[in-house]
């Protein structure tokens, strides 16, 4: 196999892949450190049989915390989310101006489910006995959704996972 | 090396048992690969706007995509694992194993865990998809399924130990060969591997499904279930990577570069394939997100040796290629066996993989994650991988693999060519599609012909999609036909069928001794664990107030 040169090339293939390797994760660990895009972490526990009684969950809704930063405290159970707020369809919805700062503060009363907003960095997982906590600025007026993307069971072809969402609606 | 087939005249009984076992347990793979296929047809027409499983006798799209993922990715995988890497111990220790009880039981604890489960997911006693996360509570049949299915891997890896044991008292200080090695390795990652769905489903799920216990701890076993979670897809993998390494190179008339490269190459999947469960748990809460980078690291640590074997695998092919006259910088790519179906099916898996491998990444770096976890751009990433590399490569080695234990010439070879290319084709499609739909928002393990919020961008991938998944399964039913074609022709009509190990260019005497301590390399992989999840189960809140809840 001399005529391949293959070990000169090998070692070559090697140091390169060690520095695309590092190359990446320098680039994420910055895009954490240096942007601030912060992944879910522990927010703490509390029985998701007591949901109903533990503070914040007692009573779901969409709070200001500032100027222009909001806390809106949600429960998913199948196959809605309590937003403390629905439009005209009973669908959930939060509403707040735009240009808003907006904390999710989110647990499940039953099984797991997510919380995703397409084209935002809001993509978390909602889980029993767990408070999930994850923040995003609204800055373009417009209707976002929310929807749940972990399976979480059905009633029948019209309830169930599939018809379990909201809508962030960010006012101009 | 020796190369050369043994006729099956010289065959003891014991060896004859044995091959008969692992083909029983091949066919058990297919039998999941089959009701996997008729799944994805399936989902692939509801893509296309069919929502076809009230015909289909299914309770929901749900029902039927648990047991999509639980066929091809438990039993299918499982089955041919078992099966080809026993097989693979006997080749290359040039004996048989140590136990043809342990081959039987091995098969038998696999049939009985596919009976069990198949039965609680077709009662629609268990739609809880492969991920079965609590505090969602299938009928307990499907947890005892699960459970032997796992202990039928544990036992192969018990009969490849003891058959190890035995050679190694015959052949006092020589080196492992190379294909006994990483058939050995691949199930000592995966036995360490498996010990966390395993204390997840016999601590905890099984005592809670028949009402023992009253509660459990949802997150707790999400960390179990992830432990066992990522390792597993090298578990999947790895029997893919033994077929690469030492068998395309002998067919392509190549040669492996070194031998010990590739021990080199298990050693680090072994070390680092465990070590990183938290990398799918980057959105959890109750996580802490210091512990999910550390995680993260050892996930691109484990990169490392795909990117050699990229490199030392093309080696391979381009010498083959150039010892039948290939010439040029890319133009020897012509000069491959593009008429045999074995070789087309794994060159195509290896491509495959490159995408499935680029992608992959993606879905590792922790920030980036936020943009597809849990998206169609997901199930479009692993269908590169599990359901192309390691598909495509269980297909290739079919091809040669059910010749070798039946006697029986494989019939139609340029159909089973076909076969690959329109394999390839399809998933070219359909995880094109499920990657920009997911990109665009759209969420996985969703059936898109009853979601209430579908995005008018996701209609044209959806449609990619469906057509990409019905090329598969026509693909994989041309696979069935070949298969079952072969199978009709007369026994010895195949002649001698050599089970191809590729020589080596610089041999296992080349390489130092060390790597074949195998016990020193399975402690270095506990204390990577043991740095990787201590500090996990230490901090975590234990939090038992869980009921089950049936929600389907």
């Amino acid at each position: 196999m001399a005529t391949l040169k293959i070990e000169k090339w090998e070692r070559w293939f090697l140091y390169a892949s060690v520095v695309i390797l590092v190359g990446f994760l320098v680039a994420i660990l910055a895009s954490i450190g240096e942007a601030g895009i912060h992944l879910p972490t522990d927010e703490g526990s509390l029985d998701p049989n007591k949901v109903a009684e533990t503070p914040p969950f007692d009573n779901p809704g969409l709070r200001q915390t500032g100027d222009g930063a909001y806390e809106a405290v949600m429960v998913a159970r199948t196959w809605q989310f309590t937003t403390g707020e629905t439009d005209a369809d009973g669908i959930p919805t939060i509403t707040v101006p735009a240009g808003s700062e907006v904390t999710f503060i989110v647990t499940s009363g039953d099984v797991i489910h997510g919380l995703y907003i397409p084209q935002t960095d809001v993509n978390a997982m909602i889980i029993p006995g767990r408070v999930t906590k994850i923040s995003q600025k609204f800055e373009t007026p417009g209707e976002y959704t929310f929807l749940c993307h972990e399976f979480c069971g059905l009633a029948n072809e019209q309830i169930g996972h599939h018809s379990m969402y909201g809508k962030v609606v960010v006012q101009p | 090396m020796t190369t050369t087939a043994r006729p099956p005249a010289d065959l003891g009984t014991a060896e004859i048992a044995q091959k008969k076992w692992a083909k029983w347990q091949l066919y058990l793979g297919f039998v999941g690969f089959f009701l996997g296929l008729l799944m994805g047809l399936l989902q692939a027409l509801d893509r296309m706007g069919f929502y076809l499983y009230k015909e289909a006798q299914l309770s929901s799209y749900y029902q039927g995509l648990t047991l999509h993922g639980v066929s091809m990715v438990f039993i299918l995988t499982f089955a041919f694992g078992n099966a080809f890497l026993t097989l693979g111990v006997m080749r290359s220790l040039e004996r048989p194993m140590a136990s043809t009880m342990l081959v039987a039981a091995s098969f038998w604890s696999a049939a009985i865990g596919v009976a069990l489960a198949a039965w609680a997911i077709l009662a629609n006693q268990a739609t809880v998809l492969y991920t079965m996360y609590s505090p969602l509570r299938p009928h307990v049949a499907f947890y005892i399924g699960a459970v032997l299915l796992v202990i039928s891997t544990w036992i192969v890896l018990l009969n490849q130990l003891l058959t190890l044991r035995a050679w190694r008292k015959d052949h006092p200080g020589e080196p492992i060969p190379l294909l006994a090695f990483v058939s050995v390795v691949t199930y000592i990652m995966w036995f360490i591997a498996s010990l966390g769905v395993a204390i997840e489903v016999l601590v905890f799920l099984i005592p809670w499904s028949l009402g023992l216990v009253q509660n459990t701890d949802p997150l707790l076993n999400r960390i179990l279930f992830w432990f066992t979670g990522h390792p597993i897809v090298y578990f999947w993998l790895l029997p893919a990577y033994v077929s690469w390494y030492i068998t395309v190179p002998k067919m392509v008339g190549g040669r492996l570069y070194s031998d010990g490269v590739v021990k080199g190459v298990f050693i680090l999947f072994l070390l680092f394939s465990t070590p990183v469960g938290l990398h799918h748990q980057f959105t959890d809460p109750g996580v802490d997100e210091g512990l999910k980078l550390l995680h993260m690291l050892f996930t691109f640590a484990v990169f490392f040796p795909s990117l050699v074997t990229a490199f030392t695998l093309m080696a391979a092919l381009e010498d083959g290629a150039k010892h039948n006259g290939g010439k040029g910088l890319v133009a020897w790519i012509r000069q491959l066996p593009w008429g045999n179906p074995s070789v087309v099916a794994q060159l195509f898996a290896m491509l495959g993989f490159v995408l499935g491998g680029v992608s992959g990444l993606i879905n590792a770096s922790a920030t980036v994650n936020l943009v597809v976890h849990n998206t169609s751009f997901i199930p479009g990433h692993f269908h590169l991988t599990v359901g192309t590399a390691v598909a495509l490569t269980i297909m290739g080695v079919s091809y040669w693999l059910v010749p070798y234990l039946t006697g029986k010439k494989l019939c139609c070879r340029r159909l089973a060519v076909a076969q690959s290319w329109l394999w390839f084709g399809g998933v070219m499609l359909f995880s094109r599609g499920l990657m920009a739909a997911g990109i665009e928002g759209q969420p996985r393990r969703v059936p898109v012909g009853l979601m209430t919020y579908a995005e008018e961008s996701w209609k044209l991938w959806d449609i990619v999609t469906g057509i990409g998944g019905t090329l598969m399964v026509t693909s994989g039913t041309i696979f069935f036909i070949v298969i079952i074609g072969t199978l009709l022709r007369k026994k010895g009509s195949a002649g001698a069928v050599e089970f191809p190990i590729a020589d080596t260019v610089y041999g296992p005497e080349q390489s130092p001794a060390i790597l074949d301590r195998l016990g020193l390399w399975t402690a270095v992989s506990v204390v990577l664990i043991l740095i990787a999840y201590v500090p996990v189960f230490v901090s975590h809140y234990y939090n038992f107030t869980s009921p089950g809840f049936v929600r389907w």
